[in-house]
């Protein structure tokens, strides 16, 4: 008995201590973000100049670099996520060829992303220059467009595992019981594992979208740091976490080094709601499946 | 009795951990990542011949500024030296010792086999995003003998906060008013147009992809990876080709007392315009970081050694040692170090 308590007790201080920590992070960023609060209170948001000279400071090209460079790869990774899923989880799901795909696909997630931003630099960039030449813009060969591939590709093994165990936890007697009334093995996808995993592969691109809004070395090495809103799909940017990354070791600043830790402090606040939002999509979901 | 053996030998690991071999004084220092190769360098020479352990982290000089004013560091060390106000802020004076020199230098990718020459006015034109074709007449005049493309320039500038942005800005400040009105100095700016890029690798590497593109890195970075580079026209009406002799040259001026002084659109003759010292910056009275007075002792000791011992370090690593004046200069700082109100060396 006495050992249960202990066991307890032991279980409620770590996860104390893990939710304390998220608190305390929220503090010291809003701390270091006070100076710029006073300054420039929420048209930090809106504020579309940054400019360290002058110490004026805004928020919008990185948020509108973020989240255009993170919903784009989305798209863009969702379909060859779910195929690759689907194949490892059902058309193929043991065997030689089953195995390498997914030690491959584990060994995607396994890069660093430093590489990736090499990969990007030396081998997409070239690529995307010579279609933007053929298109007739600018040929920079770096920008949203080329951030998004990136991020596309590291995000894919992320969202493709999670739903590779979601299909596998699906009831075999389900299934089989789907076969068994004749239907094809996409019937079976369509109308059988996807119904049942649905808030599943809702949290798992939830998880893959976070991925893809913190992300900073690979982004920085290909957006092309351009700190103005951008205009198309294929301008330079420049993302929230890729500013701070490139700016804080040198800011000395009181009121420039406050701002960065501010965009800090926004980047918390979107995966905070980002998370949030995804909670709530998937309550939803559990709310249908229940009636399924 | 294997666990036994286990956990004993732990302790003993633990306990000899914790107890210092030997009362061996190190020094610890933060700052500009530009001299970071010669520091090392000389600071791991100063260890074999004197026992004294320096560690220094190179985590860029804004950084290190942040920390000597945190006190958590011994020496600070910074490409740009600390202006007036920034000084106020410190809890205490502090000092600047120039070390070596360096220089930024224009680089290109144009199908061109000698050094393109550029002017002040085209420089801050180039940047300010005025002359946006390579046949632009501007560029053309300075370069009768240079078959010049009808291509779009591709500025890229660096990304992140550099001393080396620093010194390039503060240069087409001093030679254009439109540029100091409209960007200004600093280590990271709002620049009107281009690309940025990480780093002097990374402007480096889009400089070399993109046809047609111009940049700025360290003359280091440009020498060691063989980088053709621009002529610049000095204040003196000369074209200088940027190397370690005109880079020394360009600190052939007078300097000021306190050495807190920038080196570009220098007066010097042959000097090439875009250059800097780098410093170490320390307290004028050590006792207030903290140290002991033997630590102070050995601080005093490596900074003397290093603008004179270890200066001959800089020249084989394309480092420009300081003229004979800055070092002058450099000693009366030196002395003027105190630990309690007491000068440290005589």
């Amino acid at each position: 008995m006495r050992q249960d308590n202990l066991f307890n007790l032991a279980l409620y201080f770590g996860g104390f201590v893990a939710a304390m920590i998220i608190v305390i992070m929220f503090g010291i960023l809003f701390k270091g973000s006070v100076l710029s609060i006073k300054n420039f209170g929420i048209h930090f948001f809106f504020g579309e100049k940054w400019n360290p000279p002058m110490e004026k400071f805004g928020l919008l090209p990185f948020a509108v670099g973020t989240i255009l460079t993170s919903i784009f790869a989305l798209s863009l990774s969702l379909p060859f996520a779910i195929s690759l899923a689907v194949s490892l989880g059902i058309y193929c799901s043991r065997g030689i060829v089953s195995n390498i795909l997914s030690y491959l696909s584990d060994l995607l997630a396994g890069i660093p992303s430093v590489v990736y931003g090499f990969w990007g630099l030396f081998f997409l960039v070239p690529i995307v220059r010579n279609l933007e030449i053929k298109l007739g813009i600018m040929p920079f060969g770096v920008g949203i467009f080329t951030a998004s591939i990136i991020l596309a590709i590291m995000i894919i093994p992320y969202m493709s595992s999670m739903i590779v165990e979601l299909i596998k936890m699906v009831p075999r007697e389900l299934v089989e019981a789907g076969y068994s009334l004749g239907a094809t093995s996409f019937d079976v996808v369509r109308k059988i594992v996807f119904p049942y995993i649905k808030s599943g592969v809702i949290s798992g691109i939830i998880l893959a979208f976070g991925r893809a809004f913190g992300e900073t070395m690979a982004v920085t090495m290909v957006i092309g740091n351009v700190n103005s809103v951008p205009k198309s799909i294929f301008s330079p940017a420049n993302t929230m976490a890729s500013i701070i990354a490139n700016e804080f070791p040198e800011a000395s600043s009181g009121l420039y080094l406050s701002s960065i830790v501010y965009i800090g402090l926004w980047l918390f606040v979107i995966t905070f709601i980002v998370n949030l939002l995804g909670n709530l999509i998937i309550r939803k979901f559990r709310a249908g499946e229940n009636e399924f | 009795m294997m666990r036994k053996r286990f956990l004993s030998l732990i302790i003993v690991v633990i306990i000899f951990g914790l107890l210092p071999l030997k009362a061996e004084i190190e020094l610890v220092g933060a700052g500009a990542t530009f001299p970071y190769p010669l520091y090392s360098k000389m600071f791991a020479e100063y260890y074999k011949q004197y026992g004294v352990k320096v560690n220094y982290q190179a985590i860029g000089s804004g950084g290190g500024i942040r920390q000597l004013m945190a006190r958590t560091v011994d020496f600070g060390a910074s490409d740009a030296y600390v202006d007036d106000k920034g000084i106020k802020k410190f809890p205490a004076p502090i000092v600047h010792i120039p070390i070596v020199a360096g220089a930024v230098v224009i680089i290109y990718n144009l199908p061109i086999d000698s050094h393109l020459k550029l002017s002040p006015e085209v420089l801050a034109d180039i940047f300010l995003g005025r002359i946006r074709k390579w046949n632009d007449e501007k560029i053309r005049k300075l370069n009768p003998d240079i078959e010049l493309p009808n291509k779009d320039i591709v500025v890229i500038h660096r990304s992140d906060g550099s001393g080396t942005t620093f010194i390039f800005s503060d240069y087409l400040c001093k030679v254009s008013s439109e540029w100091q009105k409209k960007v200004g100095r600093g280590k990271v700016l709002n620049w009107p147009v281009g690309l940025g890029a990480k780093g002097n690798p990374g402007v480096a590497g889009l400089v070399r992809q993109i046809p047609g593109a111009i940049g700025y890195v360290e003359l280091i970075y440009a020498k060691s990876n063989d980088i053709p580079f621009a002529s610049v026209k000095n204040k003196k009406g000369n074209f200088i080709v940027p190397s370690l002799e005109s880079v020394t040259l360009a600190a052939d001026v007078p300097l000021p007392d306190d050495m807190r002084v920038s080196l570009t659109n220098t007066d010097s003759k042959y000097g090439y315009p875009i250059a800097g010292f780098t410093w170490i910056l320390v307290y004028k009275d050590l006792a207030n970081c903290g140290m002991s007075r033997e630590k102070a002792k050995a601080l005093v000791d490596l900074l003397w050694w290093m603008v004179h011992n270890g200066q001959k370090y800089a020249t084989p690593m394309h480092y420009a040692p300081l003229l004979e004046k800055a070092q002058r200069k450099a000693e009366a700082i030196i002395k003027s170090i105190e630990f309690e109100g007491e000068a440290l060396i005589k």
